[in-house]
């Protein structure tokens, strides 16, 4: 096995408690424990994190290649779903 | 698989030029045309080639380094120079390029690094000397590249540049601890002052009217700023800095326009840039040698992590 057969790992770190992991990058690893390791020594060597996820990429199903797909249309055209939708009258406080 | 028709080609290329005029990013799994993608490649991969052929100048200096304070910095400053690499190499390859095939282009030399890294390191003056100027110049030309139309590279940039701010102010620092020295400590750091000045100009590349590819990666908006506007903007940056330093730089013509409000500075020496381009600098072949030996010496290192991996059964991937 040479470096090119190595997956591929996606990165996610938590900054600190109480974010959420965030996609960080993707390295090249053997296996789970050397991309963790690796991980540690690319996206985090001035604390950065305290935590890392590694996920192998071949794992992640996308939705689609292209952003405007109509995959994210059905939302698109329902603005009743945002509070800015509604009309609230003068001086109605709290709402 | 649909074949592709000229119409969806061409509304392909509509929407890529819409996204770039309206200063949004390209993502990897966007259409693109293909020589936006290779352009993106080609220099993408100089730039990582740049940070990891980098680490020799500097690493060189390590075990000589004069106190266990900037021994220890300057093992972090090369250790991000590998950092910067990676994330480089990582944003070609979504590209579609892995690490591999530009790794063996650099290693045959069908790809070239910042000939900046041709120089060598003579003395400790010159790692000051280095994160001072160089990677100062290398900051005035990536804080732009922040803004590249290409997601994954602009995302690299923001990282690199975040962490090249303490390669240079520790340059700094090295440089005005020399400058305040002994009068021998201040003659080196002038000298290396001296040595690095006019390749430092050199590598924001040639001047607008002969740099090949400016015009399209502008257009692209890959490049922010012409080469001759980031060379002018980083000698502006230097000299009141110098001044601080104590030092001079090495350039008679050198002094304010008031006309212009920028610095006036003297012709650089192009003949030199090409020939060093070329592979006639002092340390060209030095540094490729050293480049394959260390790959090829770290062989058995990648080939015990995959047999560990391979006997646990985790590279399933």
């Amino acid at each position: 096995m040479t470096t090119s057969d190595w997956p591929l790992w996606e990165v996610f770190v938590r900054s600190r408690r109480g974010l959420s992991h965030t996609h960080a990058g993707s390295l090249h690893a053997p296996d789970a424990q050397m991309a963790l390791r690796n991980a540690r020594d690319l996206y985090t060597r001035r604390s950065e994190g305290v935590s890392i996820w590694v996920v192998p990429s071949t794992e992640i199903t996308a939705s689609s290649p292209d952003e405007k797909d109509p995959f994210f249309e059905p939302s698109a055209d329902k603005p009743y779903r945002h509070p800015t939708f509604y009309e609230v009258p003068e001086g109605v406080k709290n709402l | 698989m649909t074949a592709v028709t000229a119409d969806t080609q061409e509304a392909y290329q509509a929407a890529f030029d819409a996204a770039v005029a309206a200063d949004e990013r390209i993502e990897p799994r966007d259409w693109m045309p293909e020589a936006y993608r290779a352009t993106l490649v080609r220099q993408i991969a100089q730039h990582a080639h740049s940070e990891i052929i980098g680490m020799q100048p500097e690493a060189n200096w390590i075990t000589r380094a004069p106190s266990l304070r900037r021994k220890a910095i300057l093992m972090a400053k090369v250790q991000d120079e590998a950092g910067h690499g990676l994330y480089l190499y990582s944003a070609a390859e979504t590209l579609g390029t892995g690490r591999d095939e530009l790794l063996d282009k650099l290693h045959t030399g069908r790809q070239k690094y910042s000939s900046i890294f041709n120089y060598p390191t003579l003395t400790w003056a010159d790692v000051g000397a280095i994160g001072w100027l160089v990677d100062g110049a290398a900051i005035t030309n990536q804080v732009p590249l922040c803004r590249c139309s290409y997601g994954p590279y602009a995302r690299a940039m923001v990282r690199i540049c975040k962490e090249e701010s303490f390669h240079q102010r520790q340059g700094y620092e090295s440089l005005l601890a020399l400058s305040r020295g002994t009068p021998e400590q201040h003659a080196m750091a002038q000298d290396a002052v001296n040595r690095w000045w006019w390749p430092s100009l050199m590598m924001f590349g040639p001047p607008d009217d002969e740099s090949s590819h400016s015009e399209q990666s502008m257009a692209w908006k890959i490049k922010r700023h012409s080469n001759d506007e980031l060379r002018q903007r980083f000698v502006d940056i230097c000299v009141p800095q110098a001044e601080a330093l104590g030092l001079s730089l090495p350039d008679p013509d050198l002094r304010w326009n008031e006309e212009r409000g920028h610095y006036d500075f003297g012709p650089i020496d192009w003949t030199e840039f090409w020939d060093v381009l070329k592979g006639n600098g002092p340390c060209n072949e030095q540094r490729i040698t050293q480049r394959r030996r260390a790959h090829e010496d770290g062989a058995w290192v990648r080939e015990a992590a995959a047999a560990y991996a391979a006997k646990h059964g985790e590279a399933t991937a």
